[in-house]
C-alpha cells in the first residue's frame, strides 16, 4: 500500500488541506491538554529545563560543601551527611532522567519530527500526550519523595542494593520508594513515546523521502528511541524486584535470602550503558544539522554516519560490566568487557572525524548555534578520549569510584545534555517562537559557560588521580587527601561551577525575552535545507498550511555546484 | 474536544499499518522486561539447585490448565481477527468477548491457585523462589488483566463497525500475553 | 605521573602507573592532533565573501580514506592499550602469589575491622589482632586479604597500591597486595554505604621488619609492656 493512497482515506477532510477549519480552542486546550506535537514538545522541554534548575541547586550546595566544608551553604544551611548524599543522588538522576532524557529525545523528537520528515503531527497523538502525563507524574512523585518522611533517597542515580533495598541501611524508607517509582513513571513514558516516534518516522514519511534523505537528527531520535526500548527491559524488571525488597521484604537482592546484590548490577548497568547512547545519538544528530547549515555543506559520509550510529547502538549491549570491573564479577570476565569497551571507541571517534571532515572546504559563520555546535565536539572529543583510562581494566582498578571517572562523564554529560541542548535551542529558536534570540548575549552566555565549565572539570581530572573519590561529603578526615593544593583545586572547580550557573540567568533573560520581543523570524532564517524550515516561523496546527511537501533530494544539498543558491530546500520542485 | 486523526496515522510508507507496527514495537519492549524477569530467575535457579524443593509445590495440573485456558483464547482471537477481516464487526466483537472471558477465566483459576498456597504460607517473602514465582505470574497477570480491558473496549468498537483495523492489533497482543505464559509454564512448574 | 603526587607503594603500582602513562600517550597525541586539525579547518574556512563552500558527498572512496585511516589507527592504538590492560588486570587480580601472612578486613556501616593473624601467622587462632580503623602490614611481604561485609556493599582500597576491590555481603572476596615502602596511607571505603560512607577513613601502616616485629609485641597483653610503641604504632585516625 503506497503512501500516496492513504491520504485519501483521511476521514471527512479530504485531502492535505491544512486543519484550519478547528474553532481556535482555548487555552485549556491549547496549552494544558493538547495534542499537537509541538506543543507536547514544548511541555516537556519546559519541564526539562525546569528540573535542570532543581539539579544546577543540588550540585551548587554539595559543592559549597566540599569547596568549604562545614560551612553554612547560602539557600540551604549546613550539609550534613544526609543531606549530601541526598543531592548527589539528586542531582544525577535529575540531569540523566529529567533533563537529557526530555529535552534531547522528547522535546526536541517531538517538536522536530513531523516537520522534518513533513507530516502534520505523530502517529499517535493522545497516546502522546498520555506520554507526556505520565512523566509529569513522575516529575510530582520524584519532588514528593524530598519530602517523605526520613527525606530524599541518598544512594546514588545507580541505586545499589543492598543500600537501596532496606530501610534499616539507608535511612529514607519512603523516599527510597517513590524515587524508585518515579524512575519507573520515567521510564514506561519514554517507551510510550518511543513507540510514537518509530512508528511515525516508519510510516509517516512524507512522498519521496527515501531512508537516506532523512535528516540525521530524525534518526539518531529513533535509533536512540529503539536502543531505549531494547535496554530499559531488564532494568524495569530489576525495579519491581527491588521495589518488592524495598516494600514487602523479599530478597531478591538480599544475600541473607539467596539474592544476590550483583544482579542488581547487571540489570542496571544492561540499560545503563546503552542509555548514555540514548542521550549521545541525538546530541550528536542535533550537532550534524548545525554544521552542515553554518559551513554550508553536505555532511560527510551520510551513509557511514548512520552505520556507525548503528554500530555504535549495537556495539552498547555489549559492554555494561566495565562499570563492575572491581565490583566483584569473575575478575576473567573483565578481560572480555576491556576488549569490548574499547572496541566501542572506534565508531564513536568516527562519528566525530566525519563531523571534522564536514568542516573542510566549507564557509563556516559563527554565529551562537555553530558556536555552541563546534564546543560539542572539541569538549566530547575530551570525554571520549578519558573513557580509555576506564575501559581499560588495569588502570581502572585504580580510577574507579574517583573523581576522574566523574570529569570523564562530565566531559561526555555536560556536552551531550548543555551544549547540545543550547545549541538546539538557538537553532530552532526562530522557529518555535517565530523571533530570534539576541546573538551578542547568545555569545556572552557561550563563553560564560564554556569557560567556566573548562574550570570546574579539568580540576576534577587532577583530584581524581590524586585519589579523590566519589561520594564522600567531606575530605578533611584523609590526610592524604588533604596535600597542599588539593583543596584549592576543590575550591577552584566550586568557584567555576557558580560562575557557570551565574551565566546561566544570561540565557533564561535572553531566552524569555526574545520569546515576547525579539526581532521577527521568517521562515528559514538560516538558509537551510530541511523540510521544517520550509514551514511557516512558528508553524500552525497542521504544520503545513499550504499542503504537506513531497521531497525530491537529500536533506544537505548545501553549495551545490549546479545553483546559485548555496542552498536547495528537499521540498523545492527545482 | 475530538482530535481529528492526524493524515501521519494513514501513511503507511512501509506497507504495514501504523497500528499493527506500534504494536509490534510494545511487544518487542515488552519481551525485554520479561526476558529480565526470567533471565534473572533462570541465574537463580541455576546457581541455587536446592530451590528445587520449593518448585515441586507448584500446581501442575492448574498451570496445565491455565495454558490450555489461554491458548483457547488466542484461538478466539484469531476466529475475531478473520471476522473483522471480512467485515463483520458483529462476529468478530463476539469473539473477541470470548477471548476476554478466557481472560477471566484464567484468572479466576489463578485466584484459586494462589489462595491456596498463600494459606499454606507459600508467600511472597517465604523464600526467593515464591518471590520470582508471584512477580513473574503477577506481571504476566497484569498485562492479561490489561490486555482483557483493552480487548473489551475494542470489542464494544467493533460491535458498531468502528475501527475494525485493531482487532488485528489487539490480537496481536494477545498471542505475546500468550506466548509469555508459554515460557512462564514450563519454567516455575515444569522445571522442577 | 602519578607517583609524583601519589607514593607508588606496592609491587603492582608501577605497572599500572607505566598503563596510565601509555594510556596518556597514545590518546594524549591523538586528542591533541583531532583538535588542532579541528580548529584549523574552523579558521581556515571561515566565510569569505563570494567564496562558495566546496560539494563533498563523502561517500567515494578517495574522499573517505581521510575518515578511514584515523579509524583504523584508532583500532590499532585501541589494541596496544588492551594488551598491556589485560595483562596488568592479570597480575593484579588474576594470580595469587605465595602469601606471608593472610589478613581479614571486614566492613561495616561506618568503620573497618582489621584482624590480623598475630604471631603465629595464622587467622581465626588465639592471638588474633583485632583493630578498628587501622591495617598494620610489614614492607615486602606478600599478603592476602579476605574482604568481608556485615551489612551493604563497601569497597576496600587504598590508592598508593593503585588497589581497589568493591565487597560484597554474604561472600568473601580475596586479593593480594605486597607493600613495597613504608610509611602511614590512607585507606578509603570506595563504594556508597550510607551516610558515613566518608566518615569511615582508615589508614594502613606498613612497617619495617623491625618495627612490625616490634609493632606485634606490642599488641600482645603478654609482651606489650615490654615493649616502646614507635611513632608508627601511634593510633593514627
Amino acid at each position: 500500500m503506497s503512501s500516496t493512497t492513504a491520504e485519501h482515506g483521511h476521514e471527512g477532510h479530504g485531502h492535505d488541506a491544512g486543519h484550519g477549519h478547528h474553532a481556535e480552542p482555548n487555552f485549556f486546550h491549547k496549552y494544558l491538554w493538547s495534542t499537537d506535537h509541538k506543543m507536547i514538545g514544548m511541555q516537556y522541554m519546559f519541564t526539562g529545563l525546569l528540573m535542570a534548575i532543581i539539579g544546577g541547586f543540588a550540585v551548587y550546595v554539595f559543592r559549597m560543601q566540599l569547596a568549604f566544608p562545614g560551612m553554612s551553604v547560602p539557600g540551604w544551611g549546613r550539609v550534613t551527611a544526609t543531606d549530601y548524599n541526598a543531592l548527589v543522588t539528586t542531582h544525577g538522576s535529575v540531569m540523566i532522567f529529567w533533563v537529557a532524557m526530555p529535552v534531547l529525545i522528547a522535546a526536541l523528537g517531538n517538536y522536530l519530527i513531523p516537520l522534518m520528515i513533513g507530516c502534520d503531527d505523530m502517529v499517535f497523538p493522545r497516546l502522546n500526550r498520555l506520554s507526556y502525563q505520565i512523566f509529569l507524574i513522575s516529575v510530582l512523585v520524584l519532588i514528593a519523595s524530598f519530602y517523605a518522611q526520613g527525606g530524599g533517597f541518598g544512594g546514588a542515580w545507580t541505586a545499589y542494593p543492598p543500600l537501596s533495598a532496606k530501610a534499616e541501611y539507608n535511612l529514607t524508607t519512603h523516599g527510597a520508594t517513590l524515587w524508585l517509582l518515579a524512575v519507573a513513571l520515567e521510564f514506561a513514558a519514554f517507551l510510550l513515546g518511543g513507540i510514537n516516534f518509530v512508528t511515525t518516522v516508519m510510516n509517516s514519511r512524507a512522498p519521496g523521502m527515501k531512508m537516506f534523505d532523512v535528516p540525521i537528527v530524525v534518526w539518531m531520535i529513533i535509533i536512540a528511541s529503539i536502543l531505549f526500548m531494547a535496554s530499559v527491559g531488564p532494568l524495569i524488571a530489576g525495579a519491581v524486584m527491588l521495589m518488592f525488597d524495598q516494600t514487602l521484604g523479599t530478597g531478591f537482592f538480599d544475600p541473607n535470602k539467596g539474592g544476590d546484590p550483583v544482579l542488581w548490577q547487571h540489570l542496571f548497568w544492561f540499560f545503563g550503558h546503552p542509555e548514555v547512547y540514548v542521550v549521545l545519538l541525538p546530541a550528536m544528530g542535533i550537532t550534524a544539522e548545525e554544521i552542515t547549515t553554518f559551513s554550508r555543506k553536505k555532511l560527510f559520509a551520510y551513509k557511514t554516519v548512520l552505520y556507525t550510529a548503528v554500530g555504535t547502538g549495537a556495539l552498547s549491549f555489549f559492554v555494561w560490566a566495565h562499570h563492575q570491573f572491581i565490583a566483584g564479577i569473575d575478575p576473567r570476565m573483565a578481560n572480555i568487557f576491556s576488549v569490548t569497551t574499547l572496541l566501542i571507541s572506534i565508531p564513536v571517534a568516527e562519528m566525530c572525524f566525519v563531523y571534522i571532515a564536514t568542516l573542510f572546504g566549507g564557509s563556516i559563520r559563527l554565529q551562537t548555534p555553530m558556536l555552541w555546535a563546534l564546543a560539542f565536539i572539541a569538549e566530547f572529543l575530551i570525554g571520549g578520549v578519558t573513557g580509555i583510562f576506564l575501559g581499560a581494566s588495569g588502570a581502572d582498578i585504580y580510577f574507579h569510584d574517583t573523581y576522574f571517572v566523574l570529569a570523564h562523564f562530565h566531559y561526555t554529560f555536560f556536552p551531550i545534555a548543555f551544549i547540545a541542548t543550547f545549541s538546539a535551542l538557538t537553532y530552532w529558536f526562530p522557529k518555535m517562537f517565530g523571533r530570534y534570540m539576541n546573538e551578542t548575549w547568545g555569545k556572552v552566555h557561550f563563553w560564560g559557560t564554556i569557560i567556566p565549565f573548562n574550570f570546574i572539570f579539568i580540576p576534577l581530572f587532577l583530584l581524581g588521580a590524586r585519589g579523590d573519590h566519589r561520594r564522600i561529603y567531606d575530605y578533611t578526615h584523609f590526610p592524604d587527601l588533604m596535600k597542599p593544593g588539593m583543596q584549592d583545586l576543590r575550591v577552584l572547580a566550586t568557584l567555576s561551577l557558580v560562575t557557570l550557573l551565574a551565566f546561566q540567568l544570561v540565557f533564561v533573560v535572553n531566552f524569555f525575552f526574545s520569546m515576547f520581543k525579539g526581532a521577527k523570524a521568517e521562515n528559514n532564517p538560516w538558509k537551510a535545507n530541511t523540510l521544517e524550515w520550509q514551514a511557516p516561523s512558528p508553524p500552525p496546527h497542521g504544520n503545513f498550511p499550504d499542503g504537506l511537501p513531497n521531497v525530491y533530494r537529500g536533506p544537505y544539498e548545501f553549495s551545490h555546484p549546479d545553483r546559485q543558491e548555496d542552498y536547495w530546500p528537499q521540498n523545492a520542485q527545482s | 474536544m475530538s482530535m481529528q486523526r492526524p493524515i501521519a496515522t494513514t501513511r503507511s510508507a512501509t506497507g504495514i499499518s501504523t497500528g499493527k507496527l506500534a504494536v509490534w514495537w510494545l511487544i518487542a519492549s515488552e519481551i525485554v522486561i520479561f526476558g529480565g524477569v526470567l533471565g534473572s530467575y533462570i541465574m537463580h535457579r541455576i546457581g541455587h539447585p536446592e530451590w528445587a524443593s520449593h518448585a515441586e509445590h507448584t500446581n501442575t495440573w492448574l498451570g496445565a490448565l491455565n495454558t490450555i485456558v489461554l491458548l483457547t483464547s488466542s484461538l478466539f482471537a484469531v476466529l475475531a481477527h478473520n471476522a473483522a477481516e471480512m467485515g463483520d464487526g458483529k462476529k468478530a466483537a463476539k469473539f473477541l468477548w470470548y477471548t476476554v472471558g478466557g481472560a477471566l477465566m484464567f484468572l479466576v483459576v489463578k485466584s484459586f491457585e494462589w489462595t491456596h498456597e498463600i494459606q499454606t504460607g507459600l508467600t511472597i517473602t517465604s523464600h526467593t523462589f515464591w518471590s520470582f514465582y508471584y512477580v513473574a505470574a503477577g506481571i504476566h497477570g497484569l498485562h492479561v488483566i490489561v490486555g482483557a480491558l483493552i480487548m473489551g473496549i475494542i470489542a464494544m468498537d467493533a460491535a458498531k463497525g468502528k475501527d475494525l483495523q485493531r482487532v488485528e492489533a489487539v490480537g496481536l497482543y494477545w498471542h505475546f500475553v500468550d506466548i509469555v505464559w508459554i515460557f512462564l509454564f514450563p519454567l516455575l512448574y515444569i522445571g522442577k | 605521573m602519578i607517583s609524583k603526587y601519589v607514593e607508588s607503594a606496592s609491587s603492582f603500582a608501577g605497572q599500572i602507573d607505566f598503563l596510565i602513562l601509555l594510556v596518556t600517550a597514545i590518546t594524549g597525541f591523538w586528542w591533541l592532533l583531532a583538535e588542532v586539525i579541528f580548529f584549523y579547518f574552523i579558521v581556515k574556512y571561515n566565510a569569505k565573501d563570494g567564496v562558495k563552500a566546496q560539494y563533498i558527498a563523502g561517500e567515494s572512496p578517495k574522499e573517505k580514506r581521510w575518515v578511514a585511516i584515523p579509524h583504523y589507527a584508532t583500532l590499532i592504538f585501541d589494541v596496544t592499550i588492551v594488551f598491556f590492560a589485560v595483562q596488568t588486570w592479570q597480575e593484579v587480580k588474576q594470580t595469587m602469589p605465595q602469601a606471608d601472612a593472610t589478613v581479614r578486613i571486614i566492613a561495616q556501616q561506618w568503620a573497618w575491622t582489621f584482624v590480623h593473624p598475630g604471631p603465629d601467622g595464622k587467622l581465626d587462632t588465639a592471638d588474633d589482632i583485632r583493630l578498628v580503623d587501622e591495617l598494620h602490614v610489614e614492607k615486602d611481604k606478600t599478603y592476602h586479604f579476605e574482604l568481608q561485609s556485615r551489612d551493604v556493599l563497601h569497597s576496600f582500597s587504598v590508592p598508593v597500591f593503585r588497589l581497589k576491590q568493591d565487597i560484597i555481603p554474604g561472600r568473601t572476596i580475596r586479593g593480594w597486595f605486597k607493600p613495597t615502602m613504608s610509611g602511614g596511607f590512607d585507606i578509603q571505603c570506595t563504594e556508597i554505604c550510607g551516610i558515613g560512607h566518608g566518615l569511615m577513613p582508615a589508614r594502613i601502616i606498613v612497617h619495617t621488619p623491625e618495627d612490625f616485629a616490634a609493632w606485634q609485641l606490642s599488641q600482645t597483653p603478654a609482651t606489650a609492656s615490654l615493649t616502646t610503641p614507635t611513632e608508627q604504632t601511634g593510633g593514627m585516625k
